[in-house]
C-alpha cells in the first residue's frame, strides 16, 4: 500500500478513466520515492535558489494597511512572477525521472502555463499548454509569454472557455498520450497523487514565511492569509501553520467561485471536492474578474480542511479585489495578481493584528484586463 | 460460433425511445443510454457535444430516468445507463442504482470509476490498452457479465481504422478471463465491426450511433444494419 494521502476525509480519490491508472500508480511510486531522496531534493534546492529565485523574502506593508502588522509573503517575486514555478519545477523534475519527453499543462490566469513553458525550456522538453479562449482574451501577455518560451497554446474553445475546460482538454490530451506524457496539473487538485504532490512543492511557501515572521516578529502571525482558485498557494501557505493552533488560516474566494463557501459535495477532474455543482451534479460556471480563481472547484484538502474546521474560507468581491489591487500598487509600489488582491482585501479587515499574506503574484499580466475593466483602455 | 454481440451508445433525449426501437430492430443487441454530464472526461467532440444539447434540452437525471423507463416498454434488450460518478454522487449511489434497475436498466457503465472503487456497485468494469495483467483481472473478476475492452488510449471518437492495440489488449484479456470481451472505442463501420469480431465477441460503437442518430431513426437504422452484418460476415 502507498504511503501517499489519496483521500482527505470524504474527498480526494481518483475518479478517472481506468486508461489513466496506471499512469497515476508510477506517478505515485515515483513520488513516494523522491520525496525522501536526497539527490532529489537537492537537485530541486539548487535550481530554487540559482534559478527560481527562492527564498523570497516577506515585506511589511505598513502604508497598506497602518492600523495592523500586515506581511506580505513575496512569491510575486519569484522568476516567472508567481508561486506556479515552485510545482512546475518539482514536477518537470519527477517528469525526467518518469522518462517523459512530452509535457501538458492547463492555465487559467496564464502563470502555471508561463511556468510550466519555463521549466520545459530550461530542460528542453515539449510543451503543450491548453487555454480557455475567454482566458487567452483576458491574458494575452501570458499567451505571448509561452509562445516565446517555445510553448504551443492549444485554446479551447467549448464550455465556458476557462480554466475548467481547459483542465477537461488537458486531461483528454493525458488519456491519449499517457504513455509519452506527464501532465503537469498546475493546482492542489486532480485524481491522488496530485493533491499531496503540489501541496509538498509548494509547502516551501509557508515554510519560509514561518521562519521569516518569527525571526522579525519574534512570534507567529495571528492570522495567515490566502487566496483560493484551486488552492495551491494556500495550501502551500497553510500547511506548516496547520499544528500552530493559535494561527488562523483563512482562504479567500472570489464571490463568484466560492467552491467552499457555497459549493456541495461533487466529482470534477478526477477528484471529489466541494464544487459549484447544482442538486444533479451538474458542474456549474464560476464567475471572477480574476482568471485564476475562475473555476468551480477545489483542492480536496481545502474541503477537508473547511469541514475540520481548521481553516477559515470567506469570499471576497471583484470590486473588493480591484479596490486592493489599486490601494497596494499606490502605498507599496507593489502591482498585485489580481488572484493575490482577493487575499490583500481580506487581510485589511479580518479580525487579526499580524497577519502574513501570500502575495501569490505580480498583475503585470492583468493591467490590459483591469483597465478595459474601468473604461481605461486605449 | 455463436452470434456477436452489437452494444449500441445513444445520448438520453426525449425521442431517445424511437431512436432505440430502430436500432434493436437493424440488430443492435443492447442499447447504452447516456445520461448527460457537464464534464465527460472521456469523451471526445461528438459526445460531449451531443451532451450539450442534451443538458440545454432538460435532460436532467429524472428526465432520464423517464427516458429509459420509456425506452423499457418499447425493447426487451438490455439496457445499460452510462454517466458520471458526479451525477452518482449528487443523486445518491444506491438510490440512482435502485431508481434506474427500476426503470429497466440492466447493468450500469460509470466510465470514470476505476475498479477498484466503490467495489459494492455491481458495473460493467472497463479495461484499456495501458491496464496491466493485474487490473484486468482486477476488472474480470468484478465485472457485470461482460468486460469493455477500450481498444485505444484515446477517448470515445470515430477513427480511420480499428486500432492495432485492441489485438494484444483482447489476448490478455482472454489468458486472465471466460468473460464474454466487448470493445469500444473507435469502432464506427461495419469494416471495423467485423475486424474486431475476429478478436472480441462483440463491439459497442457509440459515436458513430450518436452522429447517425441526429439525422433520424432511417439514418440509425442503417449504420446499424451495416454494422451488424460486419459482426455476422
Amino acid at each position: 500500500m502507498t504511503t501517499v494521502t489519496r483521500t482527505f476525509g470524504d474527498y480526494g480519490g481518483r475518479y478517472v478513466p481506468e486508461t489513466l491508472i496506471p499512469a497515476l500508480d508510477e506517478l505515485e511510486s515515483a513520488w513516494e520515492q523522491l520525496r525522501d531522496d536526497d539527490a532529489f531534493k537537492a537537485e530541486l534546492r539548487e535550481l530554487q535558489a540559482t534559478y527560481a529565485g527562492r527564498p523570497t523574502p516577506i515585506t511589511r506593508a505598513a502604508r497598506f494597511a497602518p492600523d495592523r502588522r500586515v506581511y506580505l509573503k513575496r512569491e510575486d517575486l519569484m522568476h516567472t512572477g508567481a508561486h506556479k514555478l515552485n510545482n512546475a519545477l518539482g514536477q518537470v523534475l519527477i517528469a525526467q525521472r518518469l522518462g517523459k519527453q512530452r509535457i501538458i499543462a492547463e492555465t487559467g490566469a496564464g502563470q502555471h502555463g508561463v511556468a510550466t513553458a519555463t521549466v520545459c525550456a530550461r530542460f528542453g522538453l515539449e510543451c503543450i499548454v491548453y487555454m480557455g479562449s475567454e482566458d487567452m482574451r483576458r491574458q494575452a501577455p501570458n499567451v505571448e509569454r509561452m509562445r516565446l518560451l517555445g510553448a504551443e497554446v492549444r485554446a479551447v474553445e467549448f464550455g465556458t472557455k476557462t480554466l475548467k475546460e481547459a483542465t477537461s482538454e488537458a486531461i483528454r490530451d493525458w488519456i491519449a498520450n499517457v504513455e509519452t506524457t506527464h501532465y503537469v496539473i498546475g493546482s492542489c487538485v486532480g485524481p491522488a497523487p496530485y493533491p499531496e504532490l503540489v501541496r509538498e512543492l509548494q509547502r516551501v511557501i509557508g515554510r519560509e514565511a514561518r521562519a521569516q515572521i518569527l525571526e522579525v516578529e519574534g512570534r507567529l502571525p495571528d492570522a495567515v492569509v490566502a487566496c483560493v482558485g484551486g488552492g495551491s498557494n494556500a495550501i502551500g501557505m497553510f500547511y506548516d501553520f496547520i499544528p500552530d493552533e493559535g494561527v488562523r488560516l483563512i482562504g479567500v474566494e472570489a464571490a463568484g467561485a466560492a467552491s467552499l463557501g457555497t459549493g456541495r459535495g461533487g466529482v470534477l477532474h478526477g477528484a471529489r471536492s466541494s464544487l459549484l455543482a447544482d442538486a444533479d451534479g451538474q458542474i456549474m460556471d464560476a464567475h471572477s474578474i480574476s482568471a485564476g480563481l475562475d473555476y468551480p472547484g477545489v483542492g480536496p484538502e481545502h474541503a477537508w480542511l473547511r469541514d475540520s474546521g481548521r481553516a477559515e474560507y470567506v469570499p471576497c468581491t471583484d470590486e473588493e479585489a480591484l479596490a486592493s489591487f489599486h490601494r497596494l500598487c499606490e502605498t507599496e509600489g507593489i502591482v498585485p495578481a489580481l488572484e493575490s488582491s482577493h487575499a490583500l482585501a481580506r487581510a485589511l479587515d479580518c479580525d487579526a493584528e499580524l497577519v502574513l499574506v501570500c502575495l501569490s503574484g505580480r498583475g503585470d499580466k492583468d493591467l490590459a484586463e483591469v483597465f478595459r475593466r474601468e473604461g481605461r483602455g486605449e | 460460433m455463436s452470434r456477436k454481440t452489437l452494444v449500441v451508445y445513444l445520448m438520453a433525449m426525449p425521442d431517445t425511445p424511437e431512436l432505440v426501437e430502430a436500432a434493436v430492430g437493424a440488430g443492435a443487441d443492447a442499447i447504452e443510454v447516456g445520461f448527460p454530464f457537464s464534464d465527460p472526461l472521456a469523451d471526445g467532440p461528438v459526445i460531449r457535444r451531443a451532451g450539450e444539447r442534451a443538458l440545454a434540452a432538460g435532460m436532467r437525471v429524472g428526465r432520464c430516468l423517464e427516458v429509459l423507463a420509456q425506452i423499457r416498454e418499447r425493447v426487451d434488450v438490455p439496457l445499460i445507463p452510462m454517466t458520471y460518478a458526479s451525477i452518482y454522487d449528487a443523486y445518491g449511489w444506491a438510490e440512482l442504482e435502485r431508481e434506474a434497475r427500476s426503470a429497466g436498466a440492466t447493468s450500469f457503465i460509470v466510465p470514470d470509476l476505476p475498479t477498484d472503487v466503490r467495489t459494492d456497485f455491481k458495473r460493467i468494469q472497463m479495461v484499456a490498452p495501458t491496464s496491466t495483467d493485474e487490473r484486468l483481472r482486477l476488472a474480470a473478476d468484478a465485472t457485470d457479465g461482460w468486460l469493455y475492452l477500450v481498444t485505444v488510449t484515446g477517448t470515445t471518437g470515430a477513427r480511420a481504422a480499428l486500432a492495432p492495440t485492441l489485438a494484444p489488449l483482447a489476448e490478455r484479456s482472454r489468458r486472465v478471463t471466460d468473460a464474454p470481451l466487448y470493445a469500444g472505442f473507435g469502432i464506427s463501420t461495419g469494416e471495423h465491426a467485423r475486424a474486431a469480431a475476429e478478436l472480441v465477441d462483440g463491439v459497442a460503437v457509440g459515436t458513430r450511433a450518436v452522429e447517425a442518430a441526429e439525422d433520424g431513426p432511417r439514418a440509425l437504422a442503417t449504420l446499424v444494419a451495416d454494422l451488424r452484418s460486419g459482426l455476422d460476415a
